[in-house]
This record gives structure tokens, C-alpha cells and sequence, in this order.
């Protein structure tokens, strides 16, 4: 087990050492929730004091997704550097480098929740929940946090280049738009109700926003929850096949 | 099964590998590799780009499965013993295999705790890895800013945590300018005189034979030739004695003197070389024989062969 606290400390310090992937993502969130609320919440809700506590759950996955799914270049970075080659040469499990990135990637993510919450927090967003309420919503999110970890890197494991690795980043910043993360779904068109209503980031910005303005939650949790499992579930083996299919 | 440690003791090999095979696509990169290296020897792989020295280094240190063939290394399979051979090789790549992020003692300390070592052993082996390859001054600084001898020289001792039966270094002067190069020989050297077994691949013919006791010269995945620097040498043959002529007129006169006797021919220098022994005598009297006034003949020099010689005459000829 040493293995996995050793390469778990790297990743952690390489991940302190980037400036600019750390910058993107402690200071993305916060500017895009100051955004939301202060250019387009008067427009959303005629006030934004109303929509900040509207959007900063929303705010709250649109930061986890999008610092998550940098494990997808850091990954790649590994695996098209020499370093992988050592790390096997030297017996090192492959699941310890990746589960490495994994958890320097809760971390950093956990890091900018609790910035992005401090900042909502100070700008006027009242959650109602209790400790039961606060609880269960970081544990959706802890899950959700994981789930497009091990997602990003597979994403990491598949693409040619750290460059192409980021496109992955792209795909996980917009999925919390046409969601209810920002607007209410019955907001947008028609067509896009569909989708919007049954994608995964759905059912996960509903139970946390329910859940920490201590509303009624209906089934939200547990699509949330059958949703990261199910994401987990097609993540973790194809992690395992894609390493090895890139390192044969 | 033995034991890794076991059997190559009592055959005195840490490398043996026979008829090893392998295709990438419709690609055959080996046809048949057969090697041996003795405990404690230094053997250089040397071989143009595309010959297949990196797919050699891979399948020994287990990161490849070869299509065919077998090969023990420190006494385990490649194949079957994995984990064992990994326990007891050492890689060093043709890439840096290091952060850049983090400094090069932080480097030295993760592979040293990835081997297994507890920590205050992994930061006391780290210390007296960066004093012996004079990097204690740059200890602390990001690998990012090393210059190219310093992370090859890092990536050197990154192999060598916890004293490695055999170390594979692949093409580790590639890209160095002359006094990294004369450095890395040196910290080569040291690894051999402590009894280490080295493999090396290179396609620098002068760095095989300055480190190598066996040169294995693969072209287009076969070995063509193996043996030691001056077997290989003697091989292609011989010295030549370069006779520079003193006109244009000389230099036909005596090519005609010469016959077939001459090997070498250049006639932009006005050159003309004939096979030798080396011997005063020898080029005493074939001075004599061809220009007796002392007229024609402007200069001459014995020209031993080279490893490019051999590596000419062994691939083109």
C-alpha cells in the first residue's frame, strides 16, 4: 500500500506545482459564480440575491466536473513521458499511479469546494440544511468527484497527447449547462428537456441543491447515486484495459 | 523456478536471451536476437536508428512480451518471473523518466519509497546518490531547470536505489554535448568497476568501444556480429598503411606499381592504401620497393580499423 501514499503525494505536489492548472482551477469557479450572479442573476431570478442561492450549488459541480476532469492530462502526461516505463520497471502497479492522480484530484477539488462555498457563502447563499443535509450533499459530491476522476482518466489513458487530453476538460465544463444547474430546465426548449432532465449532472445538482436548502429531494439522490456508481462501474475496468492495452 | 540470484550464479550469465522475436503490425523489429552477457560485464548494443535496440531493452526489462523466443535476466524469465527480474534491474531510458516539477532530490526519494524503502532510509539513500553523482548543489532545485548532463546523470541514479543486479541504460549519451558524454562514461565506468552488470545501447561506435568489453552489433533486428571491441576490430582486418602521394602523375604511376595490391583508393587526396602489419619493416621496404628515388611519395600513415570500419563493412558488405 506504501506505493499508493507515495505516488498520491506526487501527484498532489505536481498538481501545487503547475501554476496555471491550479489558478484554472481554484480561480475558474469562483469567477464564474461572480458572473452568474452578479451579470446574469438580476436577468435570471430579477435579483441576484435570490439566484446566488439558486446557483451556487450548480457553481459547486461545475467546479468539481471541471477540476476532475484534469486528471485526464495529468494522466496522459505519465503516460507519454518516459516515467511510466520506469514505474513499471520498478514493479509499481499501474492502478497505484492512477489511483495517485485520482485522490490528488479529490483533494484538489475538495480544496475549491470549500473556497467556491466560502465565497457563495460571503455573497449572500443561505443553505437551510442541517448536518444530516450538509453530510449526504458532500458525499454525493465526493462520489460525483470520483466517478469523473476515474472517468478523466480513462480519457488520459485514450488520448494521443496531454493537449487532446484537455478536450475532455471541455466536454465535462459544458455538461452542467444544459442541466439545471444555472436555469431551471423548463427554461429552455422543448427538445432540450429530454436531455437536460435525464443527463447525469442532472439528478446530482438537484440532490445537492435540494439537499442543502434542506427541500424535498424526491428520488434525486438515489438516480445521483445509481448514475456516479454506473459511471464507476464502466470507468475502473476500462482504466485497467486501457492501461494495458498502452502499455503492451 | 529458481530464485532470482540463483541460477545465473551458477552459470555466470545475468543476461541470456535466445532467439528472440518480435513484430509490431506486419513489422518484424527482431529476428532472432541470441545474447549472453557475463556477471559484472558490460555489454553495448550498437546499432543504427530503426535497428531495434530499444524493443531489445524492453522485452529484457520485462516492459515488452516478446512474440518468441525466451530470456532470463538476473536469473528470472522475462516473461514468468516478471516481478522478480523487476526487483532486480534497473531501466534508465532514452527519455527522462523524472518530474520536472519536482526537485531532484524529491525525485530520488519517490523511487527510493517506491523500491521500499521507509522514508528516513529513502532520504538517506537519496543524500548519498546526489553526493556521488555531484548533484548535492542541485538537490533542491525543480529537474525543470537541469541542464541535459544533470537529468541524464539523475536518471542514472533514479535507477539506483536499491543496487540493481543489472542496469539497462538506452542510448544514454544521445543528445550530449562532449563533456556530459566524457562524464556519463565515467559514472559508467564506476558502475562496472563496482561489479554491476551493464547493458547499454548506443549508436556511437567510439562509446561501445570505450566501455563495452562485448559490442553485439544488431542491424534490422539480427545480431550481425558480436565479440569484444578488438576482436571485432581484427575481424574487418587489419591496419592499412595510407601512402600520400606527391602529384597526380605519382599517384597513377604507383597505382599501377600497386595493381591489386592496393584496398583504398582516393584519388581526390591522392591516397593509396595497402594492407600491413604495422611494422617498420614492413613500411621500410615497401617505401623502398615503390619509390626508390624518394620522389613520389609525399607522406604516409598507419590506419588502424575503426569500429566504423567494422560497422561499414559489416552492414554494407
Amino acid at each position: 500500500m506504501g506505493e499508493y501514499a507515495v505516488l498520491t503525494g506526487r501527484a498532489i505536489r505536481l498538481t501545487r506545482r503547475s501554476p496555471d492548472a491550479l489558478l484554472m482551477a481554484l480561480v475558474l469557479p469562483v469567477l464564474l459564480m461572480l458572473v452568474f450572479v452578479y451579470f446574469f442573476g438580476g436577468a435570471i431570478q430579477g435579483t441576484s440575491d435570490a439566484y446566488v442561492t439558486y446557483v451556487a450549488p450548480g457553481v459547486l459541480i461545475l467546479c468539481a466536473g471541471y477540476g476532475a476532469s484534469m486528471t485526464a492530462t495529468t494522466v496522459c502526461d505519465d503516460m507519454t513521458g518516459g516515467i511510466i516505463d520506469r514505474f513499471r520497471s520498478m514493479n509499481t502497479p499501474g492502478t497505484a499511479v492512477l489511483t495517485g492522480h485520482v485522490l490528488a484530484s479529490v483533494v484538489r477539488n475538495l480544496v475549491s469546494t470549500v473556497i467556491v462555498l466560502a465565497v457563495a457563502l460571503a455573497i449572500g447563499f443561505r443553505p437551510g440544511a442541517g448536518a444530516g443535509g450538509w453530510l449526504a450533499a458532500g458525499g454525493i459530491l465526493l462520489l460525483y468527484l470520483c466517478a469523473l476522476s476515474w472517468l478523466g482518466a480513462a480519457a488520459g489513458l485514450l488520448a494521443k497527447s496531454p493537449e487532446a487530453a484537455g478536450g475532455f476538460t471541455f466536454f465535462v465544463l459544458f455538461l452542467p449547462y444544459p442541466s439545471s444547474a444555472f436555469v431551471p430546465v423548463e427554461t429552455m426548449p422543448d427538445w432540450l428537456h429530454g436531455f437536460a432532465r435525464n443527463q447525469p449532472v442532472t439528478p446530482v445538482i438537484e440532490s445537492v441543491r435540494a439537499l442543502l436548502l434542506d427541500r424535498p429531494y424526491g428520488d434525486a439522490p438515489w438516480t445521483a447515486l445509481l448514475w456516479c456508481l454506473g459511471v464507476l462501474a464502466v470507468a475502473l475496468p476500462l482504466c485497467a484495459w486501457l492501461f494495458r492495452r498502452r502499455v503492451a | 523456478m529458481s530464485p532470482p540470484g540463483q541460477a545465473d550464479r551458477a552459470t555466470g550469465w545475468a543476461i541470456e536471451a535466445h532467439g528472440l522475436t518480435k513484430a509490431y503490425g506486419g513489422t518484424r523489429v527482431l529476428r532472432g536476437i541470441d545474447l549472453r552477457v557475463r556477471r559484472g560485464a558490460v555489454l553495448a548494443l550498437l546499432g543504427p536508428n530503426g535497428a531495434g535496440k530499444t524493443t531489445t531493452v524492453r522485452i529484457l526489462t520485462t516492459l515488452t512480451r516478446p512474440d518468441g523466443g525466451r530470456a532470463r535476466v538476473a536469473g528470472g524469465d522475462v516473461v514468468r518471473d516478471r516481478a522478480a527480474v523487476r526487483g532486480a534491474i534497473s531501466l534508465t531510458g532514452q527519455y527522462a523518466a523524472l518530474d520536472e516539477e519536482q526537485t531532484g532530490e524529491e525525485n530520488l526519494r519517490m523511487m527510493a519509497r517506491l523500491r521500499g524503502l521507509p522514508a528516513r532510509a529513502a532520504r538517506r539513500r537519496a543524500h548519498e546518490l546526489l553526493e556521488r553523482f555531484a548533484l548535492t548543489d542541485a538537490a533542491g532545485r525543480r529537474v525543470g531547470t537541469y541542464s541535459g548532463g544533470m537529468r541524464r546523470r539523475l536518471d542514472i541514479a533514479a535507477g539506483l536505489t536499491t543496487d540493481p543486479e543489472v542496469v539497462f541504460l538506452d542510448e544514454p549519451t544521445t543528445g550530449l554535448d562532449p563533456r556530459s558524454r566524457r562524464t556519463m562514461w565515467e559514472t559508467v565506468g564506476a558502475l562496472a568497476g563496482a561489479g554491476t552488470t551493464v547493458f547499454l545501447t548506443t549508436q556511437y561506435l567510439e562509446e561501445a568501444d570505450r566501455l563495452a568489453d562485448t559490442v553485439a552489433v544488431l542491424d534490422r533486428g539480427r545480431i550481425i556480429a558480436e565479440g569484444s571491441p578488438a576482436e571485432l576490430k581484427r575481424k574487418v582486418a587489419v591496419e592499412r598503411l595510407d601512402l600520400t602521394l606527391a602529384s597526380r602523375a605519382a599517384y597513377e604511376a604507383v597505382d599501377v606499381l600497386l595493381g591489386a595490391r592496393a584496398v583504398h583508393r582516393a584519388p581526390a587526396e591522392l591516397v593509396l592504401g595497402i594492407p600491413t602489419d604495422g611494422s617498420a619493416g614492413h613500411a621500410r621496404a615497401l617505401l623502398d620497393e615503390l619509390d626508390p628515388a624518394g620522389e613520389l611519395i609525399a607522406r604516409f600513415a598507419v590506419h588502424g580499423a575503426t569500429l566504423d570500419d567494422v560497422f561499414l563493412e559489416l552492414t554494407h558488405g
